[in-house]
């Protein structure tokens, strides 16, 4: 049996989960899942943001475009410092496909001009 | 003069949204005034997810939510001016603002929705004791600082205040190669999300000192050196013997946030506890076509409820445009027991089907009725099962329940359930 505090939205549900990965307390389905995949292969987001090369003094914001492992997060975040982007940036832009083979894209979130 | 029927202060969630429900109202005459060079208001250095679950249902990143709405708002063809502030407003609602194209200028609008957000309690609002050094920055300042410039504010972190805008930044500062050394809260329960606490600071095992407060702040050299945490008992007084000291080069503070009013208080439109203003069912101010919303009004936790908040001031205001908010009566509500504030605070119009009454509670509390009362009328009864303090609460109530009071008044209180 472990308590977990849901992530997926900010409801923030407790969550309760047995060895046999039933769970108790959850609102909806996300947060059933949520709970499985934090036993088996806790996950998350990564926001963030990338150097803009042409533009003086500025930064355009990322987010992984699905979850990743969470022992994967400095790693990823290592991959999202090494490389900088050109503006015009447009929100939903590819700036790392496929970071480290792990399936998620590295996506723009901000209109830079 | 320059005539305009609407004049919205603030281009953030709550004014953007304002404007796009007055326009959809059927005012055509809309200006946005706003100070920043974009449009968006602080969602823009809000670079996390998990905006837009109501609005959208699904989970945006703070510039992905604003862009949303600053999309309709060209897409409607609803004026806006950048860089532009609002210098002053007067009771007949004239507008004076500046930027360096039009100079000063002064706008007589029919109706006014101020949207104009909150801002950080500083070091000198809770008399933070020791060294006037540098490092020392409010949670905000160095998210700005981080998500919209590229630099940090520091290496090692020591954070007063557990609200989620210090936990978010306990996390971001984090990930960018600082050392967050530890997040210390006065009160003996976080201000933060729940779900804030576990993933921006377990992931990252980063201690929450709960009832532990800053001591003082040691920095002779002209920056931060050390931070000295104590204990603090029911009395919110230090208590001897529980110092922790921690090397670090700033303190950032998370210690709330106060809705932005001085023009408002200038106009002296009557004030709540809340430190907005007090508004009635249309969100207009005690000044005739002066509305508000938005973290100007109250501080919110989620920005759909802000977002519907400005859509409830567009309304209000296009009501008062077209002449349709004839106030009829004057029920004046009032938070009973374990209820900080309640608003609105006052029912003079019918135009509403429901009525949203928005409050927080005082302390964290659970198993209650919360109980609507005229008199001795009840008016409804709601079972919650908990609530805490930093969750806004929000309870419908259909206007036939409001029609007929025994007395002009209704009080919002809670009762234990034994």
């Amino acid at each position: 049996m472990k308590e977990l505090t849901c992530i997926v939205c900010p409801r923030g549900c407790r969550l309760t989960i047995d060895d046999e990965l039933n769970v108790t307390g959850n609102s909806c389905p996300r947060g059933a899942q949520y709970a499985k995949d934090e036993l088996t292969n806790p996950k998350r987001m990564i926001t963030s943001f990338m150097r803009v090369k042409n533009r003086e003094n500025c930064v355009v914001s990322v987010k992984t475009s699905t979850s990743i492992p969470k022992g994967k997060i400095f790693d990823v975040m290592e991959e999202i410092n090494k490389v900088g982007v050109d503006a015009p940036t447009h929100i939903g832009d590819i700036a790392i496909s496929n970071v480290l083979g792990l399936g998620a894209d590295i996506v723009i979130t901000k209109n830079i001009k | 003069m320059i005539k305009r029927d609407l004049v919205i202060i603030g281009g953030g969630s709550a004014g953007m949204a304002a404007a796009i429900e007055a326009k959809k109202n059927g005012i055509d005459d809309i200006l946005i005034l706003e100070k920043d060079n974009v449009l968006g208001g602080i969602l823009n250095q809000c670079i996390h997810n998990g905006f837009g679950l109501t609005e959208f249902k699904e989970e945006l990143t703070g510039p992905e939510y604003l862009s949303r709405f600053a999309d309709v708002v060209k897409e409607m063809g609803i004026e806006y001016k950048l860089d532009s502030l609002v210098l002053d407003v007067t009771e007949n609602k004239v507008v004076t603002y500046s930027n360096a194209n039009d100079g000063i200028v002064n706008i007589e609008a029919k109706a006014i929705v101020f949207a104009t957000g909150c801002y950080e309690r500083s070091a000198g609002a809770i008399q933070l004791s020791g060294d006037r050094c540098s490092g020392i920055i409010t949670a905000g300042t160095a998210q700005k600082y981080l998500n919209i410039h590229g630099y940090l504010a520091g290496k090692r972190i020591v954070i007063l205040g557990s609200g989620d805008i210090g936990l978010i930044m306990a996390r971001r500062m984090t990930l960018e190669g600082a050392k967050v050394l530890c997040v210390s809260e006065l009160m003996p329960y976080s201000n933060g999300l729940n779900r804030n606490i576990a993933q921006c600071l377990n992931d990252y095992n980063i201690p929450l000192y709960l009832s532990r407060s800053v001591l003082r702040v040691e920095g002779k050299s002209g920056r931060v050196e050390k931070v000295v945490l104590a204990a603090v008992d029911d009395k919110m007084k230090f208590i001897p013997g529980t110092e922790m000291e921690f090397e670090c080069d700033t303190l950032l503070l998370s210690v709330g946030l106060i809705p932005y009013v001085s023009l408002l208080d200038k106009l002296h439109a009557e004030m709540s506890s809340t430190k907005g203003a007090k508004v009635n069912d249309q969100l207009m101010t005690s000044i005739p076509g002066v509305f508000a919303c938005g973290n100007c009004l109250h501080v919110h936790d989620v920005v759909d409820f802000v977002t519907d908040e400005g859509r409830e001031a567009g309304r209000g205001a296009a009501n008062y445009i077209k002449g349709l908010s004839e106030k009829k009566r004057h029920i004046t509500v009032k938070p009973g027991n374990g209820v900080g504030y309640v608003i609105p605070q006052y029912i003079e119009t019918d135009l509403n089907n429901d009525i949203t009454f928005k409050f927080r509670v005082r302390k964290p509390i659970k198993d209650v009725f919360v109980n609507f009362k005229s008199g001795d009328t009840l008016i409804q009864k709601v079972v919650k099962m908990v609530l805490i303090p930093s969750e806004m609460v929000m309870i419908k109530i259909n206007k036939s329940k409001l029609e007929n009071l025994p007395v002009d008044e209704i009080e919002v209180s809670l009762e234990e359930r034994k």
